[in-house]
């Protein structure tokens, strides 16, 4: 049992899920065009919360939006199903595979056999797609890897039912068969995508996100050195470049594709500046890859004075700044 | 970011995948391209894992000293908080926090010690003498 189904990598999971089960039912829309209809750039810093003994951050919105924003802008309907039992999960599972259906799953990654162990910690919002199986082995498509790989039945049931925060409860969706989506439908979901991300950026009420949090998150790195010592200083830096670059981001904490995703709009829209608007996210990214290598200064003991966290957190503010007048040209344009 | 300066350092990943980075060619358009990794971040997950390394063995190091459980062992061990382990477990947090000390885990059921060895993926003796290595 194997549906005809076309894996693509992607810089991000939730993004290339979107992508691809869009794809299989001919709605062509790339990762970059996923995530900017999605809404998906973003930046939180939640204090008090605590992530793997580190700062709670984050470079993009919450789980699950990019896919339910995207079909939503686009009028495609989703079906999504949660499970009480394992075997529940189990049987729908393979009804959508008997009907020839790839599903997008949320799994856990801390058992996800697959990955390297470097890279398996309790993080429960992680996406892939299911796409047929053979014998006992579900083959598996997830975006962030270069091929396709499998899961036997045991493993997938671990990690659809893995616990804790985001636990996923064997969730799956796709997007259902519908008819064409037309141009017009594609060039209003990018308006209501990039407005959507100016909210969320430049209004969301409180200190600690959109670019406020970017400030935010400056103010306490001043205050590190003294109030968590170097040692621990250099975690939390070594915490906020991993939710920045590691992989899923496609570099610079997503902005860079964010500056594609202007790019590809620009067809769509070819009366507004979004090839201009593009050139400061990508400058941003630069900024925020920059800002890494000074905080990787920090965490290898190489540079250790209150000064060398102060330029960190320049460059924070600096980022701040410049994606502030970003979202204030997006808001700016005339539609 | 301009494609030819995407990174191509030695990381984690090495053996299982690449990953894909966009960034701009030479007439300024975005392209994808894939990367081995970046030695700035590699050494992020580095700091991390020395940390939780670092971690696990002053956790198990307590533990022989008799202040705490093997389950403070096994929650770091196993990367999890307290709230991890009580959604694995069944057990309240409060509980959990009751069952590392020593002298009530020594008392605990078989039946208490099975569900924690198998929130944490090993045998109920495993648990007990913190003799165990692989996930």
């Amino acid at each position: 049992m194997q549906s005809e189904f076309k894996h693509l990598q992607a810089a991000h999971c939730e993004n290339g899920v979107t992508s691809n089960l869009l794809k299989n039912i001919g709605v062509n829309i790339t990762e970059p065009m996923a995530f900017g209809i999605g809404s998906g750039l973003f930046y939180i810093y939640i204090p008090f919360l605590k992530i793997n003994n580190g700062p709670a951050i984050a470079f993009r919105t919450m789980p699950g939006n990019i896919f339910r924003r995207t079909c939503k802008s686009l009028g495609i309907p989703v079906v999504r199903k949660k499970f009480s039992s394992e075997k529940e999960a189990e049987k729908f599972l393979m009804e959508c595979i008997a009907a020839n259906q790839p599903v997008g799953c949320q799994v856990g990654v801390y058992y996800l056999t697959y990955f390297p162990k470097e890279y398996r910690f309790h993080f429960n919002a992680h996406n892939l797609i299911v796409y047929g199986k053979q014998d006992d082995n579900f083959l598996i498509s997830d975006p962030v890897m270069e091929n396709v790989t499998t899961l036997t039945t045991y493993e997938l049931e671990r990690v659809r039912f893995a616990k804790g925060p985001f636990a996923p409860k064997g969730q799956l969706y796709y997007p259902k068969k519908q008819t064409e989506v037309t141009n017009e439908q594609v060039k209003k979901a990018v308006v209501t995508g990039i407005k959507r991300n100016v909210r969320d950026m430049l209004h969301i009420p409180g200190p600690i996100a959109g670019v406020k949090g970017i400030r935010y998150t400056a103010n306490k790195i001043k205050k590190w050195r003294d109030t968590l010592g170097l040692e621990k200083a250099g975690l939390y830096l070594a915490q906020l470049v991993r939710m920045q670059e590691e992989i899923g981001t496609g570099g610079g904490g997503f902005r860079y594709i964010y500056g594609a995703f202007l790019q590809q709009a620009q067809s769509f829209h070819p009366n507004v500046p979004l090839m201009d608007i593009s050139k400061k996210f990508t400058q941003s990214g630069d900024l925020w890859r920059t800002a890494a290598v000074q905080a990787s200064g920090i965490y290898k003991g190489r540079i250790t004075a209150q000064q060398d966290f102060n330029v960190m957190a320049d460059y924070l503010f600096e980022i701040a700044e410049l994606e502030k007048q970003a979202f204030i040209s997006l808001s700016k344009i005339k539609w | 970011m301009k494609k030819e300066d995407i990174p191509q350092d030695k990381s984690a990943l090495d053996k299982f995948t690449k990953e894909l980075c966009y960034a701009v060619d030479s007439s300024g358009n975005y392209v994808t391209e894939l990367s081995r990794g970046w030695e700035v971040k590699a050494t992020a997950l580095d700091v991390a894992w020395q940390d939780i390394d670092k971690r696990i063995s002053d956790v198990k190091q307590k533990v022989l000293n008799k202040e705490a459980s093997p389950l403070l062992y096994f929650l770091e061990l196993r990367l999890m908080d307290l709230i991890i382990l009580s959604a694995y477990s069944g057990f309240w947090q409060w509980q959990i926090k009751r069952h590392m000390r020593p002298e009530v885990f020594e008392k605990l059921s078989t039946k208490k010690l099975e569900k924690y060895a198998k929130a944490f993926n090993v045998s109920v003796d495993e648990l007990k003498t913190m003799k165990v290595n692989a996930i």
